[in-house]
């Protein structure tokens, strides 16, 4: 019998995927009071006491000053550069009785309707989607609209 | 003996449920997601499981930063409905079953599959929206529950192969139970979605088709996906797909495809749906 594991998966290339944050070990510590900031609202007592003053309840977490900022202004994309994941963060756009495919939509660059329009329409395309390079040569996201 | 006799994969969006509480679940936007599930309903009345072994994560609910299981089974006698920001959903508390679950943790952990062992726990919309799609509304749940809850949010997640072995060492596990139960293993989550950044909205349906094609085969091909291929070509969120590869795992080499459902879009997600019974 085999005494020891043989990793089969690499670890490089993650950075590769255009427009996509994964939240790994690092973005997680430097979220972790982001995140934890959300799991708070599960709390129906927590999230009448941040409604009633954001700054005030934000000022209880150790978290940086261009993390409250951000969740003060809703930048939705600016959490997740911070470390925030939006599993975390749906806990605050719920509070704010806002669904995923709003929030979704707010980083694209795409209008509320255009995205509902797109993923009607089968969602954004794979094709120019997959890699960095892919967008350095067609200019940015591909959007379509396959049926 | 305690024999798994089929499994069911189902994506598990939040909306559906959100749709359902609501009763919008005749509206033109829900009505076709909905009816897919038709024949399935039916199936799994006609069926009658005692067990339903459900593999599926938890959305920073019941585990928040600060605790973070790859693999974790719940040995509750009940899981209430996690309150994820809007309020419980207003369905039934699922009724475990923890000496079963408990054999089953010990089995696990003697394959070397290092199990946290839950004993209290809010389940969330990733274990109670399939339950919706299979049984509708009724007062309680139509039998005892098992979840299994898989990390998929903090990369990384478990291997697509590590999910399959584990899927074996559950078929191990229940098989060695002197009760006769009828068992089914739910897979959740996925098909291909990304909820975040510029490339969200991402449906690759393509690559779907093929991963639902695999499983219904030999999933051989499933099986040896890396994590950057689903990230890649199913966005950050299709991930989720891993944990349908614990419910095949749990099957025979040799499957016969029951039902197979797909649609787009389903708020940002592509909802794939594919019931597997053994032979």
């Amino acid at each position: 019998m085999s005494s020891d594991t043989v990793r089969k998966e690499p670890i490089e290339g993650f950075d590769d995927i255009p427009g996509t944050t994964l939240f790994d070990a690092q973005r997680a510590r430097q979220g972790y009071y982001v995140n934890q900031f959300c799991m708070s609202l599960m709390k129906a007592e927590n999230r009448a006491e941040f409604k009633a003053d954001e700054r005030k309840y934000l000022e209880k977490w150790p978290m940086t000053e261009a993390q409250r900022e951000a969740i003060l202004k809703r930048d939705w994309q600016r959490m997740i550069d911070l470390g925030g994941n939006i599993y975390y963060l749906s806990k605050l756009f719920s509070t704010d009785g806002k669904s995923f495919q709003y929030v979704a939509a707010t980083m694209t660059g795409l209008t509320q309707e255009q995205y509902a329009e797109m993923m009607l329409h089968g969602g954004r395309t794979i094709e120019n989607n997959r890699s960095k390079a892919e967008w350095a040569r067609t200019g940015g996201p591909a959007f379509g609209g396959k049926k | 003996m305690a024999k798994i006799v089929a499994s069911v994969n189902v994506s598990h969006v939040p909306a559906i449920g959100a749709a359902w509480d609501n009763g919008k679940s005749n509206d033109p936007y829900w009505k076709p997601i909905f009816s897919g599930f038709d024949f399935s309903k039916k199936w799994i009345a006609e069926l009658k499981p005692d067990v339903i072994l459900l593999v599926y994560n938890d959305h920073a609910s019941a585990f928040d930063a600060s605790i973070i299981p790859t693999f974790a089974i719940g040995c509750a006698a009940q899981f209430p409905p996690a309150d994820e920001g809007w309020g419980p959903r207003p369905v039934p508390t699922v009724i475990g079953y923890p000496e079963l679950a408990s054999h089953l943790a010990q089995s696990l952990i003697l394959d070397e599959f290092d199990m946290t062992i839950i004993n209290e726990m809010d389940v969330d919309h990733g274990l109670t929206v399939p339950l919706t799609l299979m049984f509708g509304q009724p007062k309680e749940w139509p039998c005892r529950i098992i979840p299994l809850p898989v990390n998929v949010v903090q990369f990384p997640p478990p291997t697509g192969n590590r999910c399959w072995n584990l899927g074996r060492a559950l078929k191990r596990a229940v098989e060695a139970w002197p009760e006769d139960l009828r068992v089914v293993v739910f897979g959740t989550g996925g098909m291909s979605h990304q909820l975040q950044g510029m490339r969200a909205g991402l449906i690759n349906k393509e690559w779907d088709t093929k991963f639902l094609d695999s499983l219904a085969g030999d999933a051989q091909w499933a099986r040896s996906v890396p994590f950057i291929e689903y990230v890649r070509e199913t966005g950050s969120e299709g991930i989720e797909m891993v944990m349908w590869l614990v419910s095949r795992g749990a099957l025979e080499d040799k499957v016969k495809e029951v039902y197979r459902f797909y649609h787009v879009p389903c708020s940002n997600t592509a909802l794939g749906h594919l019931i597997l019974e053994n032979p």
